[in-house]
């Protein structure tokens, strides 16, 4: 009764001021039980947690707070920056969400207090919760690469959170002379995206090959192997000569001086372990942590990541508090978009189950991550994972990598194009509306 | 037929359960709401190529998963996402997904080619694909309102030998294309696209 009489009474206020309301009303619940959630970020997991816990119980009241008016998908946004797809297919609105009955609130979140169960946002506000889950995504290490900031990513961009960073190393690259040459700076492990720095490779040979032919990338790695690291350099050789004296794409490794430790934006320069190099693009993405607020919050452990109990994913650190997608440590799950949506459903399983006083449900995860080289020739990765001795786990047999060109035909590959979109449309669906 | 009854049971169980959970089994819905990201929510896809699987019979649909899983099925990714399951969990997936409602696909398509291809449908393909091969209880997969590019990828396994589909499919295609000639596939597709 209480919840209908809060809810109410949130209808006739709306807005801000309602959600604000609802810390006073939290000693309300006479009847049953207060089931409030409050979720930190909408972004692909925050989103999906809130959509899937009004989809499983309409009586819990969530909220949603997030800074930005719309949401920018990472994933093909590497298309974008190769010139195949406009910035507006990869924008998403918060009506779907609001749809389900989830409130959404503009506005960044400052601290959270796990003994309390507040939330606080940089506008004032304050939300009490049951349940909170925070779902705040990657920061950055700007201390690991010397000259390197939020404001030098204004003219070296990381592109690695999309949207405005997006359009800009887009436009870099189509306003850059033929012969120029793009540096690509991936970043060491664990971060956002595994085969996402070697897709985005691809994307701008596939750009310059068609239009600035005589151009370079020179990939400058934190790392000595990666993620999809056959297919991708057996594509880069089928299709940008990648090995030859004539290839478009130069990785140089770590152990060959690639790790980048300062970047110059005056003289467009950066620095490697054995020498500089001057790029006329540069593309720098940094390593990476939890977002701010996980450590705000208390929620990372020495490494910078949010360590989580892989049925609930509530933290090991605060009790009420889960983690959801890049920010939490779900290893053996990578950081991807596929993964952080299986993570959020499986979390706003076990948020329902205990709000209703019951045991947190047996899990199931995936996660795929299609990575396009050319518009006919796609590869993916997959695996499947279980909930088992009290830890996530890769079910043994499940999963793996697309073949490569001497097992597979160049019709598969170019099923896999098809298939990468539709998987888009679909997973961008199922967050979102 | 006991051990059909047996299975039913068994699943009617789980299903009944799908709250609640049995012991270290997820739930049907925890199961199957992982295949969402690829086939759209509840197995609807909203394209543009990998197939809604809502409302299949129950049947093809643990039939198809197995001959993914031992790979008697050509994939892109199937094989390596079926290998992950134990039987049980794709029964209980498969009859989660049979209880969905299909929503056909809205494509664009040539009037003109829908047309020969309805005539073509009718008289080789309705047999087995009724009701234009929306017919779950068929037991052979949906050509209305599935997304082309699929149904393409599909036919073009059975051409190759590569999909393994009764003999007498292979040779209704064969009647098919040597009626309606090199556009016969293609019509047949458009007419799949432009169910509405
Ligand atoms: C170039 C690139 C390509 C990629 N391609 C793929 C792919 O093909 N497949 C795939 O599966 N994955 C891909 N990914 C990875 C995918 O984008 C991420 O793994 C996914 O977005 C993680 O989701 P998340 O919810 O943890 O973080 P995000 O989606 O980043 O969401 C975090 C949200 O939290 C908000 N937030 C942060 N701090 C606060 C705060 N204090 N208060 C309120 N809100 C806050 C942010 O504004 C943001 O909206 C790619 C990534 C990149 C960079
Ligand atoms: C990474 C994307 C992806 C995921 C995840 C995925 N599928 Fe698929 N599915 C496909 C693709 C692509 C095809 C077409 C065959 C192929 O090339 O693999 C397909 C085909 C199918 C078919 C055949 C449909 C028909 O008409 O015969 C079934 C059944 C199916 N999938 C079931 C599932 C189930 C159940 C799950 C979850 C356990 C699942 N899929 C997860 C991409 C996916
Ligand atoms: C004798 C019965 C029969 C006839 C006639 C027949 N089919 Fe089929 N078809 C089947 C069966 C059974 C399957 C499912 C096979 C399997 O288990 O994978 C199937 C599968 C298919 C598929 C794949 C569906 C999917 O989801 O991948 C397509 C496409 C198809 N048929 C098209 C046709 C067309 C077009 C015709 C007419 C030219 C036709 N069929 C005639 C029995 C038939």
């Amino acid at each position: 009764m209480s919840n209908i009489n809060r809810r109410k009474f949130m209808q006739l206020t709306g807005g801000a001021v309602a959600a604000a309301g609802a810390v006073g009303f939290s000693g309300f619940a006479i009847g049953g039980a207060s089931k409030k959630v409050v979720i930190v970020g909408g972004g692909t997991a925050g989103a999906t947690a809130a959509k899937y816990i009004r989809m499983a119980d309409s009586s819990i009241d969530v909220t949603v707070i997030e800074p930005n008016q719309h949401y920018y998908t990472c994933y093909m946004s590497n298309e974008v920056i190769g010139g195949d797809r406009k910035l507006e297919t990869i924008k998403f609105s918060y009506d779907g969400l609001k749809g389900h009955g989830v409130k959404v609130v503009h506005d960044m979140v400052t601290g959270i207090d796990a003994n309390a169960r507040t939330v606080s946002t940089k506008g004032g506000q304050k939300f009490s919760y049951d349940r909170c889950i925070v779902a705040p995504g990657i920061d950055f290490k700007y201390d690991t690469i010397e000259g390197y900031d939020e404001t030098v990513a204004e003219k070296i961009p990381h592109a690695w959170k999309a949207g405005d960073q997006t359009k800009l190393l887009r436009s870099q690259l189509t306003a850059m002379k033929d012969g120029g040459t793009v540096i690509v700076a991936p970043p060491p492990n664990p971060f956002r995206c595994p085969p996402g720095p070697y897709e985005r490779v691809c994307q701008i040979a596939h750009y310059l090959k068609h239009n600035k032919p005589k151009s370079k990338i020179l990939v400058l790695d934190a790392k000595d192997a990666f993620s999809k690291q056959g297919l991708f350099t057996a594509g880069w050789k089928k299709h940008y000569g990648y090995g030859t004296d004539n290839s478009m794409i130069e990785w140089v490794n770590a152990a060959g001086g690639g790790r980048v430790s300062a970047v110059d934006a005056g003289s467009m320069s950066v620095t490697g372990e054995v020498e500089d190099f001057t790029g006329d693009v540069i593309n720098v993405i940094p390593a990476q942590k939890a977002g701010k607020i996980a450590f705000t919050a208390g929620l990372t452990n020495d490494k910078g990541w949010c360590p989580i109990e892989g049925k609930t994913f509530e933290s090991t650190i605060h009790k009420n508090i889960h983690v959801v997608g890049d920010a939490a440590v779900a290893s053996p799950l990578p950081k991807s978009g596929y993964a952080a949506n299986s993570e959020a459903k499986v979390c706003a399983a076990a948020v329902v189950a205990m709000l209703n006083g019951k045991p947190a449900p047996q899990p199931s995860y995936v996660n795929t991550c299609y990575s396009i080289i050319t518009p006919n020739d796609g590869i993916s990765v997959a695996m499947v994972y279980n909930y088992a001795d009290g830890k996530i786990n890769k079910v043994k047999g499940s999963g793996g990598l697309t073949p490569g060109y001497d097992k597979t035909t160049m019709e598969m590959r170019a099923r896999e194009v098809g298939y990468a979109y539709s998987w888009y449309d679909n997973i961008t669906r199922d967050i979102f509306s | 037929m006991q051990l059909t009854a047996l299975k039913g049971t068994v699943l009617a169980c789980s299903l009944a359960f799908s709250g609640a959970t049995l012991a270290d089994s997820p739930s049907a819905e925890m199961l199957s709401n992982t295949c969402f990201g690829c086939h759209g929510p509840n197995g609807n896809s909203v394209g543009p190529a990998i197939p809604s699987i809502a409302g299949m019979a129950e049947t093809y649909l643990v039939d198809v998963m197995n001959q993914y899983k031992e790979g008697a099925r050509g994939s892109t990714i199937m094989t390596r996402i079926a290998k992950g399951y134990s039987a049980e969990e794709i029964e209980s997936m498969s009859a989660w997904f049979a209880s969905q409602k299909y929503a056909p696909a809205t494509q664009m398509a040539d009037a003109g080619k829908a047309k020969a291809g309805a005539k073509l449908h009718d008289k080789y393909c309705d047999k087995c694909h009724s009701e234009a091969g929306t017919l779950a209880d068929d037991e052979a997969g949906f050509l209305a309102g599935q997304w082309t590019p699929y149904l393409k990828a599909s036919l073009t396994d059975v051409m190759a030998g590569t999909r393994d589909v009764p003999k007498k499919m292979t040779k209704a295609l064969d009647k098919a294309k040597k009626k309606g000639g090199d556009d016969a596939i293609d019509q047949l597709l458009h007419f799949y696209a432009s169910y509405k």
